[in-house]
C-alpha cells in the first residue's frame, strides 16, 4: 500500500512563523541532500545512521517519497515520521534486529551507513585503522556493511569530508564499492548499488563508466577547490559543478518545526 | 529444565577454553551479573560469541578472552568499547570479525544442528580475507545468468555453524523452571543463542512461579527445554538497557567508559564496583547515584 496521505506529525502549532523564512543553515542543506537519496525508492524501508541521514529519511517521507518506511530509532516502524528523540507514537510494524537482517536478505531496503574511510570506488571501513592483525585504532567491527553493501542500495552519510576519510586505500573494505562488485562479476554483485555519498560539502555519486566516485553539487557557499582538497583520491568532475539545491521553504518548516525542534542538526554539522 | 542456581555455581559449571555465548545486542539487555562472577572467577582461555558491548569489554579486561567471535563491539550511545579496543590495539586476543547478518546464520546454523548457511553478505569484502578459514559454495541450481551461457549456480559464502558449550541470557522474567520473557521491543538473538548451546544459562530480573510468567505467549522467547540453571539477578543487566521500564543508566555508562580509557581510573573502578558479589555491586552503583544526586 501506498499511503499517500502521510501527513507525519499533524502538529505542530505554528507559533513561530518566522523561523522557516532565515536561510538554510549547512546542515539544513545536508538533510535535504540526504532526503534526494531516497527519492523513487517507493514503498522500502528507508534505514539510516546519522543525524541528518535520519532526518532525511524522515523528511523524504514526509514530502516527495510518502511510501517509505521509517524506524524510532529501535524495533518500531513509525505510522508517521516522528521528531528525532521522540517517542514511537502509532507504530505500524515490528522490525528487531533479526528482521532486519532478514530484510537485508529480501533487498526492500535503502540504508545511508557512516564511513571512517571510503575509497574512490566507495569501498569502504568502519572496522579497523591500520593492520587488522594489530591495529593501530580498533573501530567498531564491520557491523552490517559486508550484507547491506552486497544485498541493498546504500548510500553514505559523512558529516566531516577530509583526506582522513576520503582515502586512496582504505584500510579494509567492510562495505563493497564498485571495483569490487565488477571482481564478483554480474550475477554475484546483482544487488549491489551505491546510490549516493552525502557530505558536510557537498554530494557524489558513481554515475561514471568505471564506477569511480563523481562529483555531483557543493554546498552552498562551497567551492569545488574546497571538496577537492579535501578528497584524497582523484575524483570525477565533468564541467561545470552545480550548487546543491537548498530545502524549500516549506522543508525547512518541516526540518525545523516538526522533525528536529532541538536543532540536534546542529551538534552534527556546524553552521 | 532449569535447575535454580545462583551465579556463582553458574559460572562453576563453567569451564576453561570453553565457547561462550552471550546474548542481548551492544549495550542491550546483556547477562551482566554473569558477566561479572565470570569477571571474578579463575576461568580462562574462553571464546566469547558476541554482539558485543560491556560483556566483551569486562572480558577483555580481566583477561578471560583467548578469542572473540562477533560482528562489532560498541556501548551504542557510546560508539567505541575501550577495553575492547585496548585489547586488540595490544595484540592479545584473537578476533574472527563476521558480518552482522552472518553472524545470525552462524546461530542459526547451530540451532539447526547444519554444518553452515549460505549467504550472500560477505562476498566482495574483506570478511573473506581476514578469516582464512571461511569458504564459499557453488549452489547447485541454475543461476540468474542463463541468457549469458553460463550454467553455474550462484557462488555464496558458506557461513560455518557458531556451535556454543554455553549459553548466557538475560530475560526480564522467567519462572523458576527457566522459561523466560522479554518486556522490551528487541529479543535480539537470544533464543537462537540458547538453541546454538549445548547449555543455556538464563538471568532474569524476576523470578515467578511456572506458569506465572505472564504476557502475550510469544513474549516467552526462552524455553526451559534450553535452559540448565535459572538465576535471580534483580538489576542484572546493569548497566545495559533491558526491557521497558529498564533504560540504559548512561551515566554509569559514561563513569565504566571513561574509567576503562584510563588505566589508573580503571583500578579505582574495578576496587570500587567489581571487587566484591553482585550485593556490592548493585549497593556501590547505588551509592555512586546519591553522591552525584
Amino acid at each position: 500500500m501506498s499511503d499517500t496521505s502521510a501527513s507525519g506529525p499533524s502538529a505542530a502549532t505554528h507559533s513561530t512563523p518566522a523561523t522557516h523564512s532565515t536561510p538554510a543553515t549547512r546542515a539544513e542543506v545536508c538533510v535535504a541532500a540526504c532526503a534526494e537519496a531516497w527519492r523513487g525508492d517507493g514503498e522500502i524501508l528507508a534505514a539510516a545512521m546519522g543525524t541528518c541521514s535520519v532526518l532525511g529519511a524522515r523528511l523524504a517521507r514526509l514530502t516527495f517519497e510518502p511510501g517509505l518506511l521509517t524506524t524510532d530509532g529501535g524495533a518500531l516502524l513509525t505510522a508517521a515520521p516522528i521528531p528525532l528523540g521522540a517517542g514511537p507514537g502509532k507504530i505500524e510494524g515490528w522490525l528487531p534486529f533479526r528482521e532486519h537482517l532478514w530484510l537485508v536478505q529480501n533487498g526492500r531496503r535503502h540504508v545511508m551507513m557512516g564511513a571512517s574511510q571510503i575509497d574512490g570506488y566507495g569501498n569502504t571501513n568502519i572496522s579497523v585503522i591500520g593492520d587488522w592483525a594489530k591495529p593501530k585504532s580498533q573501530l567498531l567491527g564491520m557491523r552490517g556493511a559486508p550484507g547491506n553493501t552486497i544485498c541493498n542500495p546504500v548510500s553514505y552519510w559523512i558529516p566531516r569530508h577530509s583526506p582522513r576519510v576520503f582515502v586512496g586505500k582504505v584500510d579494509l573494505v567492510s562495505g563493497v564499492g564498485y571495483d569490487r562488485a565488477r571482481e564478483l562479476g554480474p550475477d554475484t554483485s546483482r544487488f549491489h548499488g551505491l546510490r549516493r555519498v552525502i557530505t558536510n560539502l557537498g554530494v557524489l555519486d558513481f554515475a561514471t563508466p568505471d564506477g569511480r566516485m563523481r562529483l555531483v553539487s557543493v554546498h552552498p557557499g562551497v567551492t569545488v577547490n574546497e571538496v577537492v582538497n579535501a578528497t584524497g583520491f582523484e575524483l570525477v568532475i565533468e564541467g561545470e559543478v552545480p550548487t546543491t539545491p537548498a530545502p524549500s521553504t516549506e522543508e525547512l518548516r518541516l526540518i525545523r518545526e516538526e522533525l528536529d525542534p532541538k536543532s540536534l542538526r546542529d551538534t552534527e554539522v556546524a553552521s | 529444565m532449569g535447575e535454580r542456581m545462583t551465579p556463582a555455581e553458574i559460572v562453576g559449571e563453567l569451564e576453561d577454553g570453553m565457547t561462550i555465548g552471550i546474548g542481548g545486542w551492544g549495550s542491550r539487555r546483556k547477562p551482566m551479573a554473569l558477566v561479572r562472577e565470570i569477571y571474578r572467577s579463575r576461568l580462562k582461555d574462553l571464546t566469547i560469541v558476541s554482539c558485543g558491548g560491556p560483556d566483551v569489554g569486562l572480558l577483555c579486561a580481566a583477561g578471560k578472552v583467548r578469542r572473540l567471535i562477533a560482528p562489532f563491539v560498541t556501548l551504542d550511545s557510546i560508539a567505541l568499547e575501550p577495553h575492547f579496543r585496548a585489547a586488540r590495539q595490544a595484540g592479545v586476543i584473537e578476533f574472527t570479525e563476521y558480518d552482522e547478518g552472518m553472524f545470525m546464520f552462524g546461530l542459526l546454523a547451530a540451532a539447526h544442528r547444519l554444518p553452515f548457511l549460505p549467504t550472500r553478505a560477505g562476498l566482495g569484502s574483506d570478511v573473506l580475507t581476514v578469516n582464512k578459514d571461511l569458504r564459499t559454495v557453488r549452489s547447485p541450481y541454475p543461476g540468474p545468468g542463463q541468457e549469458d551461457g553460463l550454467d553455474d549456480g550462484e557462488e555464496v559464502v558458506a557461513m560455518p555453524a557458531l556451535t556454543l558449550d554455553a549459553a548466557l541470557v538475560h530475560m526480564d522474567v522467567a519462572d523458576t523452571r527457566g522459561n523466560g520473557r522479554y518486556l522490551g521491543a528487541d529479543p535480539y538473538l537470544d533464543d537462537l543463542f540458547a538453541k546454538a548451546a549445548a547449555r543455556t544459562y538464563l538471568s532474569a530480573e524476576r523470578l515467578t512461579a511456572p506458569g506465572e510468567v505472564g504476557g502475550p505467549p510469544q513474549a516467552l522467547l526462552i524455553s526451559r527445554m534450553h535452559v540448565a540453571g535459572v538465576t535471580d539477578t534483580p538489576g542484572g543487566a546493569h548497566f545495559t538497557g533491558h526491557g521497558a521500564a529498564g533504560e540504559r543508566d548512561e551515566a554509569f555508562q559514561r563513569h565504566y567508559a571513561e574509567s576503562a580509557a584510563d588505566p589508573g581510573k580503571w583500578k579505582s573502578f574495578a576496587d570500587r564496583f567489581l571487587g566484591a558479589g553482585e550485593a556490592a555491586y548493585q549497593r556501590e552503583v547505588r551509592r555512586w547515584h546519591e553522591e552525584r544526586a
